[in-house]
């Protein structure tokens, strides 16, 4: 069978979860539990395997020619010249996601047959998971921006029904639904974009509008790409349209560490690269991503230092890592952008599956306040959440340094104004990074234990985690550690979260640099940035490794002993007032709150009680009097009475003879 | 004495006279009675002065189709006499009367 006859098949990607989440919709409750969700593990497993054989099917064809797509079928061919085909797109950047996409999804759900155990909605999890994955597959293998719009939308759905999965919780419900409507925002943005698109270009293929765009006006393609960027801050969370992510932490801790490693966040990046045109020519454009992304890395990762729910440091990291991405993307290394988030997906799924692997342990506690020396009791849990935990921080070797490093070399050397600026913020994030990484190691792993240490008083706190923490106050069973089905994605995810980074080394060598050549037929025209010098390149790297260690040092320092008797973290007299800025993530989700429920839902109430209310209902209801009072006057006529009509037939015969007869007289 | 009898012909116009006062006294009758069997008769007034309007023409006009029409009119007018009487005698069995203004159930 030919390479491209192979690549026809592609559709059996994101068909085979599909197929997996409508099986356990539909029968769920009679697959029962434990076999629902190998159902699901095992579709996706294939799915991921279908994945490797269009990756080999790819990588035989020759450099150049690596673009196949797909057409399943005609889904729009509408008036007016619009007509969108369902196609796949396999090259190497679609290939590149949907390989780590359903490689880790299948760990994550192997990793929530364990950790869902016992839940009353076990097979509707694993439907909704697998959907979820079904929707991102479909987002990234799409052919034209509508068929990723579809999948885009999925996910957004996805995402809102695994956030309030557990939606007793008001909380999780409330927290869904605010992630849904922040995307919303995003998407307005990307719809615009589509719009604009086809009204300049008359298409949506992928194909077709990226050969078309530098045919366009300047200030149009920046529009297009602007708008594209507000649908990618959406889903990747960056400011000011983070506030989502944070609080999508309510999920179960498996869909926390999809959302963050495989699916969802990814994609606001994927879109990025995969419209990379309209970037590299739209000016203004790349400077916004860069700077968007440099002021999401820098601010999250200050946020991240001063917080104590396991799971909400891990989600600020997040938030922060994908900040790096959209640098990387800004100044215009897309090949960047792609080899952090791979690396990325593979230690942030692992700290996800550890921090998870630790509640589960800990029974549902979630304040870090409350753990400390869990070596000892989890010992695979601790051990692969070390790794992932000097992989993020830049420990030389491991796959966080590399992608990072690239990216702030990338930052460095780009004619980027400002660049030397963006490289700065960088490594303050990376020195960050590795400091609140260090910390939450400390306070988990090692240091003392306090697991029925009381906690301090909230007060006006407003964080809405401490409730669910709460409850479980003064619980004093034994951490243990996490069944096989939760310790085996953990220690693939180690694995590869120490060689990740040997996809692409930072030398020209093709076979050592695999994944930048490899992306090059994806990225055509984007341009590369080279190091000025050897020893330049050398010298940014040395830079690197010695701030990640210092934020490893001073992380130690601060919280080699744990914490102390009244819990008080040691770092906040040294912050003082600042500690609370921080610790509420700089008022942003505040200013927001008090933005919406004023003049938005002073305008939104004026809008449904002024203008709907009284507006559009009021035509509509105004049409009806009216027609029923002028019934009510006629109704007058029908009197009943059989002379009355007579009397009206013999008027009309007069008025029809009166009429003729004038006729007559006149003509 | 000799009854002065003028000879003259009866012409189509004295034809049309009569039927017109056959056709008004029915419409007036139809109007202002409110006995239905009276009402119904000035409706068979009305009908036989169109009825004679129709063979006065067809004399003048030499042109049997006038003459065609009367009797589908008869027939029609039969039937239509078997119908009405019929309802007639319904509401008189129902109501002990005939008045039409007494039958005003379809009142809007």
């Amino acid at each position: 069978m030919d390479a491209r006859d192979v690549l026809d098949l592609i559709w059996v990607i994101p068909t085979l979860p599909a197929l997996g989440a409508v099986v356990l919709l539909l029968f769920g409750k009679r697959i029962g539990e434990p076999a629902s969700g190998w159902l699901a593990t095992g579709l996706l497993g294939l799915s991921f395997l279908a994945s490797l054989g269009a990756f080999g099917a790819l990588q035989s064809l020759p450099g150049e020619e690596r673009v196949h797509e797909y057409v399943w079928f005609s889904w729009f061919a509408g008036t007016g010249g619009f007509r969108v085909d369902f196609g796949f797109l396999a090259d190497p950047l679609s290939i590149t996601m949907i390989l780590f996409v359903t490689g880790i999804a299948t760990l994550i759900h192997l990793y929530a047959i364990g950790y869902m155990h016992g839940d009353p909605r076990f097979a509707r999890f694993f439907a909704y998971l697998n959907l979820f994955v079904a929707s991102m597959l479909v987002l990234v293998l799409g052919s034209s921006f509508l068929v990723t719009f579809m999948g885009w939308e999925g996910v957004g759905l996805c995402s809102y029904l695994l956030i309030s999965f557990w939606f007793e919780r008001n909380s999780a419900a409330v927290a869904g639904k605010k992630a849904f409507v922040t995307n919303r925002v995003g998407d307005f943005g990307f719809m615009l974009a589509m719009f604009l698109i086809f009204s300049e270009l008359g298409s949506l293929d992928y194909t077709t509008t990226l050969a078309a765009a530098p045919g366009l006006p300047r200030g149009t393609v920046t529009a297009i790409a602007l708008l594209l960027f507000l649908g990618a801050m959406g889903k990747s969370a960056q400011v000011p349209l983070h506030i989502w992510l944070p609080d999508a932490m309510e999920g179960p801790t498996p869909v926390s560490a999809l959302i963050h490693a495989a699916t969802m966040v990814t994609a606001g990046v994927f879109l990025v690269c995969r419209a990379h045109v309209f970037f590299d020519l739209g000016g203004a454009a790349n400077d916004v991503v860069a700077w968007i992304g440099a002021i999401t890395a820098l601010g999250a990762a200050t946020v991240a230092i001063r917080q104590n729910d396991i799971k909400r440091v891990l989600a600020y990291s997040t938030l922060s890592q994908l900040g790096y991405m959209f640098l990387a993307a800004g100044v215009g290394s897309y090949g960047a952008a792609i080899f952090h988030m791979v690396t990325h997906a593979f230690f942030k799924a692992l700290l996800f599956l550890a921090a998870g692997s630790v509640i589960h342990g800990m029974h549902h506690e979630q304040d870090m306040r409350r753990m400390g020396a869990l070596r000892k009791l989890m010992p695979i849990t601790a051990a692969t959440f070390i790794v992932g935990w000097l992989s993020i921080a830049g420990v030389p070797g491991l796959s966080g340094f590399w992608s990072k490093d690239e990216i702030l070399a990338k930052a460095w050397f780009s004619d980027i104004t400002g660049n030397k600026v963006l490289w700065l913020v960088g490594i303050v994030t990376a020195l960050l990074t590795a400091f609140y990484m260090t910390r939450q190691v400390w306070l988990v792993f090692l240091g003392n234990a306090r697991w029925d240490a009381v906690l301090p008083a909230e007060g006006d706190h407003g964080e809405k985690l401490d409730d669910v923490a709460t409850h479980h106050q003064g619980h004093v069973t034994e951490p243990h550690e996490s069944p096989f089905t939760m310790t085996f994605p953990l220690l693939v995810l180690c694995g590869l979260s120490i060689v990740g980074g040997f996809l692409s080394l930072p030398f020209t060598d093709p076979n050592l640099e695999f994944l930048g050549h490899w992306l090059d037929p994806s990225l055509e025209g984007a341009g590369h940035i080279e190091a000025s010098s050897f020893l330049a390149g050398l010298g940014l790297s040395l830079v690197a490794i010695a701030v990640g260690l210092a934020g490893i040092a001073i992380g130690r320092a601060m919280y080699r002993r744990g914490l102390p008797d009244d819990l008080v973290d040691p770092m906040e007299p040294r912050l003082g007032r600042f500690a609370k800025v921080l610790e509420r993530a700089w008022f942003v989700d505040a200013t927001v709150a008090r933005a919406v429920s004023g003049p938005v839902t002073w305008f939104a109430n004026l809008l449904a009680d002024g203008v709907d209310r009284k507006v559009i209902d009021g035509a509509v209801n105004g049409t009806g009097r009216a027609f029923r009072e002028l019934g009510d006057g006629l109704r007058q006529l029908q009197t009943g009475r059989v002379r009355n009509y007579a009397l009206a037939i013999m008027l009309g015969a007069v008025a029809l003879l009166g009429w003729f007869a004038t006729r007559v007289a006149w003509s | 004495m000799s009854l002065a009898v003028r000879a003259s012909p009866i012409t189509t116009e004295h034809y049309l006279i009569v039927a017109g006062l056959l056709f008004t006294i029915g419409a007036v009758g139809l109007l202002v009675r409110r006995n239905t069997l009276i009402m119904f008769m000035c409706v068979e007034l009305m009908l036989n002065a169109v009825n004679l309007t129709f063979v006065a023409f067809a004399k003048e006009m030499n042109d049997a189709h006038g003459q065609a029409i009367v009797f589908f009119t008869l027939v029609v007018a039969a039937a239509e006499v078997a119908v009405g009487l019929a309802i007639i005698v319904a509401i008189f069995r129902r109501r002990q009367g005939v008045t039409a203004d007494d039958v005003d159930l379809l009142k809007g």
